[in-house]
Parts: structure tokens; sequence; C-alpha cells
């Protein structure tokens, strides 16, 4: 555009006057001082308000103290109607990928054999834990299977009541899994009286969650481990849509157990000194009332593509960590689980898991427990023989096989076809429809497609060289490729400064997809959190 | 697929033929994009990758090739005072220019190629794509006449101190095409500036008029092929017409402001590029075709290339207001049809490599490079063009800008914790009073 200005600029009306140049110069100077001048004023009057605005701490939810209005208030998006009134916010950065195979909204009852919990899941615990369980022990659902010997109080239980049969190894003798042949008939429960809620003191309430088993569901950011049950968390943060591509609707999982989702929410109230934070959905339908009439929390709209349903986005808009702070964050389905040890006083690890990808003949959610072996879950069900199966999303779920088990805190199971091809002039002359951010594709112009991607790279890995593409992905104030840069040279202090507490993998997920480069995002910035949590 | 089939039988061995090896690979992967798959992380993959934005940018500035290989011959023939008319003698103009570019395309890639490839073998990694933008612009940047030596010369010196001594693609501070510029500019300064260079194929006899000489390529081979169809041939000889200048138009600017321009180059003439000058810096509708692919795929940053815009075009008008020299006098608006101000700023200045990485710091840098490109322009009496300059020398404070936007998000951090800090404290407090 620009360039067609200057063209028009050639006109000869436009031409400079060069008779009397001198007063012209002299008027022109007078008006820009004097423009500057009333800039100044305004500015400083601006800035005086708005520092003390900030002393008094009313600037902390957001609200506009300035005399001018904010850039995003000139320009506000369309707001679907039924946030009205409440806290928005808006993302315009990130990306959704379309994928083909979403999950039916159809519920489907499978009773896998095995189900199986993984050391691995938990983030920081030691991979040799503690196993207090035997291979042909029977188990009741709420059983303590194995605890972290670095941090005891912690119990990692049974999802399920029947019969270890396996403690599988990995390497260096790490625990892989302990798995459980599931009681065919009925399910048998530890049971537990639960503490009331209006005159149990915290630490109670901390130890009976504990003991209870529902422990690990809580995680801590910075780091994404298991929450430590000494710390006080500032705040918790729950949300309560998944924006990943193909994840699992919310809404749909919810239905039902709103009360138990409430319960959860009310327990939690009495773990933080700070608030709990519900992230809800402002990008299309109104979301369940589970979620729009929760009480005793604090919500926070989010419009926007993906990532704006993860955690860690949201915490950076409502209030971001900083080092040494600690929240806690949950999902729905954990907070559900929480929930029903209080209504019900038993551990019930109930899961909706969507099934998805473009791989499968009938796309769905089942209805099963946390670690649910994948092969019941997509028996008969898949169309294809060379297929990667994943649990959780395409973007930052864990390769498993047909015989492996559900993640801890996966509610999605992802399959799609390995693109171990070579593809001619591919880089060039692509054949077939691929997901990508980048204009020299004309995706753009089918903005419905939905893509079946492959597991190819597309290319090969090389050093860092085109700039801007991972701010364009991730909706906050922070460089994700200098961090990259600083973890990689090891430099603390510049990692704490440019913000790596507030980053998890799913984060930067969509900056690893779109990097040109094709260099392994996630996994720098866990090397980059691993160090910092040895550096405590 | 038969030819996989065929191309992986001649794989080479990696260990006892490691040179081959890295060439077959480089090749291989020009043909086929590799059958690798996502290991830990994502499991899907952008279709873009590094091949995928270099080629783009090569295609970008093709027009500018086709553009720049006529006016060699063109401007070379009007110099001599025949076919003076655009399209007269076209086949002449075509086969002249064509003459002049493709060995410097050839000698830009044997060398610049050459060095990339030996590289790859010795660090024992793939041949990385930087090569394919650095040496499709170097022709564009050079004057036709260039001597094939001081070429070779200038693009090893790029790549090899400018490059690979930094760590290879993705790792250097100056941009490599105008390092291999800017080595001939100080080494072989009467190759590449003054008034007599800007054509090619000419020298002055001892009575001062322009004279051409042609090789057997061209008495050879085209006169034959041009009789045989009936169509002008190359004569050698002396211009017919005296006082044709070669001068560019910056230079003529420099002697006497934009009425010496005009009076030899018409503002069409200057727009349509037919003019003479680096290769490729002439024609301005092609440059802005480019730039607006390289806008519309979103690999050349808009935020570089509007802000070189506005810093130059601020600082021309600074310099209207001024106007101390007849050639500050210049319309600030005119300063975009001379010289190489849109060829650099839309495919120098974007080169992600060397430019600020951060989104403020490319308003910034461009804007810099704007300001003092056009100082350089007008105000230096040695060589009245400065994109070159100005993009090396923003190249060199393109870190510390970005280090001071990130300093400054750091701060932005460190802030936000001490305010929270405060204001718990002050709510633990006593019951603050109401009297603010």
């Amino acid at each position: 555009m620009f360039l067609f200005l200057f063209t028009t600029l050639t006109f000869p009306a436009f031409a400079q006057t060069s008779g009397d140049g001198s007063s012209y110069l002299e008027m022109g100077l007078i008006a820009v001082v004097a423009i500057l001048i009333l800039g100044a004023v305004l500015q400083i009057a601006d800035s005086l308000l708005r520092v003390e605005a900030k002393n008094l701490g009313l600037d902390r939810d957001n609200t506009n103290f300035s005399l001018f209005p904010s850039y995003s208030e000139i320009f506000k998006p369309k707001q679907p109607d039924f946030v009205d009134q409440q806290r928005v916010v808006n993302l315009n950065d990130g990306f959704d990928i379309q994928l083909a195979g979403e999950a039916k909204k159809e519920l489907r009852l499978i009773n896998p054999t095995t189900f199986a919990v993984s050391p691995g899941d938990f983030v920081g615990i030691s991979p040799i834990p503690k196993v207090v369980v035997e291979e042909g022990s029977e188990v009741k659902a709420g059983d303590i299977l194995f605890f972290d010997k670095k941090r005891p109080e912690v119990k990692y239980v049974a999802p399920v009541s029947g019969e270890v049969i396996a403690v599988n190894r990995g390497e260096k003798r790490a625990i892989a899994e302990v798995v459980i042949l599931a009681d065919k008939e009925q399910m048998s429960y530890r049971t537990y009286t639960a503490p009331n809620l209006n005159t149990t003191s915290r630490e109670d309430l901390v130890g009976f969650l504990l003991e209870s088993g529902v422990w690990p569901m809580i995680r801590q950011r910075p780091y994404d481990v298991v929450a430590d049950p000494l710390d006080i968390p500032k705040n918790i943060f729950i949300s309560t849509f998944d924006s990943a591509p193909l994840a699992p609707d919310l809404n749909f999982v919810i239905m039902g157990k709103e009360a138990a989702f409430q319960k959860g929410l009310d327990v939690l109230g009495k773990l933080t000194m700070g608030t709990v934070h519900l992230g809800l959905d402002a990008r299309g339908t109104m979301p369940a009332p589970a979620f729009t009439q929760a009480t005793g929390v604090e919500k926070t709209y989010f419009n926007g593509p993906h990532p704006s349903g993860n955690v860690g986005i949201q915490i950076h808009h409502t209030s971001p960590i900083s080092a040494n702070e600690r929240v806690w964050i949950l999902g729905v389905q954990e907070v559900v689980t929480i929930g029903k040890l209080f209504i019900e006083g038993r551990f019930d690890a109930e899961r909706v898991v969507a099934i998805t990808g473009a791989e499968l003949t009938n796309p769905a959610y089942v209805n099963t427990y946390i670690g649910a072996n994948i092969e019941s879950l997509i028996k008969e069900n898949v169309n294809n023989d060379h297929v990667r199966i994943v649990s959780g999303d395409v973007l930052s779920g864990k390769v498993v096989n047909a015989s492996g088990h559900l993640g801890f805190y996966d509610d999605q199971i992802t399959i799609l076809e390995e693109g171990d091809e070579y593809e001619m002039f591919g880089w060039l002359l692509p054949l077939a429809p691929r997901p990508t951010i980048s204009n020299t594709y004309p995706n753009a112009l089918f903005p419905n497609y939905k893509f079946t991607a492959n597991t190819n790279t597309h290319g090969e890995k090389r050093a860092f060289v085109v700039t801007g593409q991972y701010e364009k992905v991730l909706p906050m104030d922070i460089y994700p490729q200098q961090l990259m840069k600083a973890i990689l040279v090891n430099d603390y202090e510049r990692m704490e400064g440019l913000g790596i507490y507030e980053l998890s993998e799913e984060d930067v997920a969509l900056c690893e997809f779109v990097c040109t480069s094709k260099q392994p995002v996630q996994q720098i910035l866990r090397r980059g959190l691993d160090m910092m949590r040895e550096q405590g | 697929m038969g030819l996989l089939d065929f191309v992986k039988k001649i794989e080479p061995d990696k260990k006892s033929k490691p040179f081959l090896h890295t060439l077959y690979d480089g090749f291989f992967t020009f043909l086929y994009t590799p059958d690798h798959v996502t290991k830990n992380g994502v499991h899907i993959r952008d279709g873009m990758d590094l091949k995928r934005t270099m080629v783009m940018v090569v295609i970008a500035m093709q027009l500018c090739y086709v553009f720049g290989s006529y006016n060699i011959g063109h401007q070379h023939f009007v110099a001599l005072g025949q076919h003076v008319g655009f399209i007269e003698g076209f086949h002449l103009k075509l086969a002249y220019g064509l003459m002049q570019i493709i060995p410097i395309f050839i000698v830009t890639h044997v060398v610049g190629l050459g060095i990339e490839f030996y590289y790859a073998y010795k660090k024992g990694h793939g041949i990385e794509e930087g090569f394919l933008v650095s040496g499709a612009l170097i022709p564009l940047i050079m004057p036709p006449d260039i001597s094939l030596w001081i070429l070779a010369l200038a693009v090893a010196f790029a790549v090899w101190i400018g490059k690979e001594a930094f760590g290879g693609t993705g790792m250097n501070i100056l941009n490599v095409a105008l390092l291999a510029r800017v080595f001939i500019f100080f080494a072989y300064p009467t190759t590449i500036s003054g008034d007599e260079v800007w054509v090619a194929g000419l020298a002055k006899d001892a009575d001062g008029i322009w004279t051409a000489s042609y090789n057997w390529f061209h008495t050879g081979l085209f006169n034959g092929l041009f009789e045989s169809f009936g169509w002008d041939t190359f004569q050698n000889g002396r211009a017919m017409a005296d006082g044709y200048t070669a001068a560019t138009p910056l230079s003529l600017a420099f002697q006497g402001g934009w009425e010496n321009v005009t009076s030899v180059y018409s503002i069409d003439q200057m727009w349509w590029g037919a003019i003479p000058g680096s290769i490729g810096e002439s024609c301005k509708p092609f440059i802005i075709i480019g730039a607006i692919m390289l806008l519309v795929t979103g690999i050349g940053s808009w935020r570089i290339m509007l802000s070189v815009v506005i810093g130059a075009a601020f600082t021309a008008w600074l310099m209207n207001m001024w106007g101390a020299t007849p050639f500050m006098e210049v319309p600030w608006y005119y300063q975009f049809y001379m010289g190489s101000l849109l060829f650099a700023l839309v495919f120098m200045a974007t080169d992600p490599v060397t430019a600020t990485s951060t989104n403020t710091g490319k308003l910034i840098y461009g804007f810099m490079i704007g300001m003092v490109g056009m100082i350089v322009r007008v105000l230096n009496p040695a060589y009245p063009e400065g994109w070159m300059l100005a993009i090396l020398f923003m190249n060199v404070f393109a870190p510390l800008i970005d280090h001071y936007v990130f300093e400054a998000n750091v701060r932005r951090r460190s802030k936000r914790t001490a305010v929270v800090k405060r204001v718990e404290v002050k709510e633990s407090a006593a019951p603050v009073s109401g009297a603010h």
C-alpha cells in the first residue's frame, strides 16, 4: 500500500513550493513545537494518573486508567452476548490447526481389561519410586501403588480395583508402569469419610487429599510438577476449555457432573490464600452452566485461537507468575474427581476421553478410568495400520504403543498417520494439502478445510533463521526465540528475566509446530525448566 | 517409485566418501523432502521449511533478473547510439545481457556454493540453504561489467569470513550479499563507483568516444545465428553519437540537483528502470511486485520495509527543508526513483538473520537504515549512494537494538513483581486512609 502512496505523491500538486521557503519552514517549526508541548503536557498528566492508580493498587485487573483509550478498546473484537459485563481477555496471537477426525458427541462405554499408572507421567518424580504392591496383590480403587521416596506423603493410587499383574521396568530399572487387571464385575472402592469443609483446618484438608490419593492431580506452575503439600499457592487456576487441535469439548465432558465440579472448586478454595480462577471460553457458543454458574471463583473469559485455552496463557493474562511464586493448576475432570471424593467418599478416577484423529472410522468419546489400556479403547476403529498413537493432542501428547496406557492427566487419544515417506520436491510443490501458518500455501483461502496431517517433519532441522514467527503464535509478553537461545547457552539470569517461569511445554508447542528451522522447542524449554528447578 | 529407487541406489558411502556423500545429500534433499518423522514434542509440523522460505525470496526477485539482463544490453547499445528505442534490437540486447549476467551468476554460485559444500562436509552436517538467496542477490547488486576474478574474490570473502567463520547459515552478523559488494567497494573502488562502470562492454578510446569490442561469442556464435534469420548483428566499433554520459541519476543529482537529473533521464525512464546502474536495482515496478510477493507470503517483514520507507522519506524531507545543496533539494519522493533504495529495502534490509529479531526492534532498525542511508547518499561527497553501508552499519547495531528490547521486557517483568509485592504489603497493613 505504502508503495502506491508515494507514486500518487508524485502528482505536481504535492510538489515543493520553492519560493518563500524560509517562512514556510518557520511556520512549520512553530507548529511542530506547539504540538510537542501539548503532547508532553498530556503525556505527563496521563503518566501521573497511571502512577497514582498503580500506587493505590487499582490497576490489577487491567482497568484502563489512562486518559486515552487503549488500542484494544478502540478496535474491540465483537463479543458473544453471554460475556456481557464480564472480564474478557482478547488474544490475537495463536493458530487453530484444523484437523479432520473430531470426536462425535456420543459417549460410549468401554471396559478395558487393564489399567496402569506410570511414574513417568509425573514430572520431577524420581525414576524409581517405592512400589508398595507386588505382582498378584489385590487392590481397591484408591489403594496406594507407589510413592516418591523424596516426598513420601504424596501417594499415587490405583484408579480401579483388581489384581496387580505387572510392575514393568524401563531403562536403568526405572519403573515404567504398574499394571492392574481390572475386576470384571463390581468395582470395589476404598471408602472415606470426607472432612466437613466448613469446620476443617487447611492442614487437615491437605492431609486428607494426600491420604486419599487425589493430590497428584494438583500440579504446580512453574515447572508443571506435582504440587508441594507444604506450599500455599498464590492462586489456583482451572481452564474450562481446551483449544488444542481435536481436543475434547469440556462442556460435553462435564455434563451430569456439575455438583461434583462445584464441590471440587469449594475444596480448592480452602487451599489458597488467593483466588480460584476459572478460565472460560468466549470463542463461540456459551459454555456449560457448570462453568458459567460456578461460585466462589473468579471467572475470566478468553477469546482467541489456540493456545487461548492453555492455563499458562490464562495465568499470564490474569495474574502472572514471578520467580519464587507458586500457583496450582488442575484440569476440569481432576476437579470433578476431588469433588466426588467429598460427595461420595471414594476415589473415583472416571474419565471421559475423546478418541480422535483422521485415521479412525468412528471418532467419539468413551467413558473409562485413568490409565486405561489404549488397545481396547481404539479396537476395531482404526482404518490404517501405519499409524502413531498419541496420548494427548498432536502438539504436546506422548507417543504410546497400542499395548500402552492412557497418560495420567490425558483426556484425549489422537491417531495419526506416520509420514515416513519421501516426497518429490515436497518443499517446493507439495501435492497433498497440509496445515501451515505460512501464506506460501493457499490455506488461508480455505479457512474451514480439515486437514489430514501426518508426522513428517516437512524439512530438516536448521539453525534459527526466521524471526517473529514464534511471537505470532504465543499470546504472551515473552520473546520465545530469545528464551530458547538463553536456555541453549545455560544463561540462568536471562532465562528468569525472559519469563521461563510462565511457560510450560504446551504453551510453546505451537511455536515448535510453526518453526521453519524445525527446532525441538518443547524439549529445549523442558531442559531449561529442569535446570531452573535443580537450582531451586 | 522408480526414480527414488535409482537415486537411493547411487548414494555414496558416508564413511569412505564423506565429501561425495555431503554433495549427494544436498542434491537428494533438493529432489526429495526426507522421510524424517517427528520425535518428542509436536507430532505434526508446519509445511514450511527453510528451503521453501529461501526459494520464495529467490522467486520474488526473478523479474529483476529478467529486466536486469535485458537492461544490460539496452544500456550498452544506447551508449553506442544504436537501437536507441527500448525494444529495438531486442535479440541483440537480450543476447548481450545474458552473455554478461550468466558468467557472473555462475562464478558467484561456483565459488559460494563450493565453500558452502566444503564447510558442510567438514562440519558433517547437511548443506544449508543460506546461499540460495545470497547467491541470487549478489549478481543483481553488481555493476554489469564486473571482472569475474574480483567477483570471485568478493564472494569468497563474504561467504568465508562473513558467514562460515561465524558458524554458517543463521549465524552471520552481516548480510552476505552486501558484504561481497562492500568488499569490492573498498578493495577495488574504481570497478564499482564513478560514471563509467554502469554500462557494460565499453571503453573510451583516445578521443574520449565510447568504443565497443565483442568477443567470439558475439561475433562468431550469435552473429552467425542472427545472420541466418536476417537480423541485425553485433558490430565492433565506435559510438555513432557523442555526448552520452552513462552517469547514474544519483551522480547527476549530486552535481546539479533534480533539474540536472531530469535533463538526462525522464521520470518514467527512472520508474521503469531503463537507466544505467547495478544489474537488478533499476526497474521499480518489478521490485515492487517482488515486495508484494514477500509481504503477502509473510516472508519479508512489513515492519522493516515500512519503517525504511518512513525513515528515508523523513530524512529526505528534512533535507528538503534544509536545502543547502542541490542534492538536498531533490523532492523527497523522487529519492525513491533513484539508486537502489527500493531494492535494498525489499531484499537486503529484510534479511531475517542480520536484521533485528523483535518486532519493536524491526521498526527502529528499519527507520535507522532509512535515515543513515539517506544521509550517506546525500551528504557523502565521494559516493552518492548509501544503502549498502547503512544496512551493514545497522546489521552491526541490530543485536544492540534487540538487547534493549529484551532488557525492557525483563524490566517490565521485574517491575510487575515489585508492584504486586508493594500492593500486598499495603493490603496487609493497617486500614488505608481515604484521604487520597
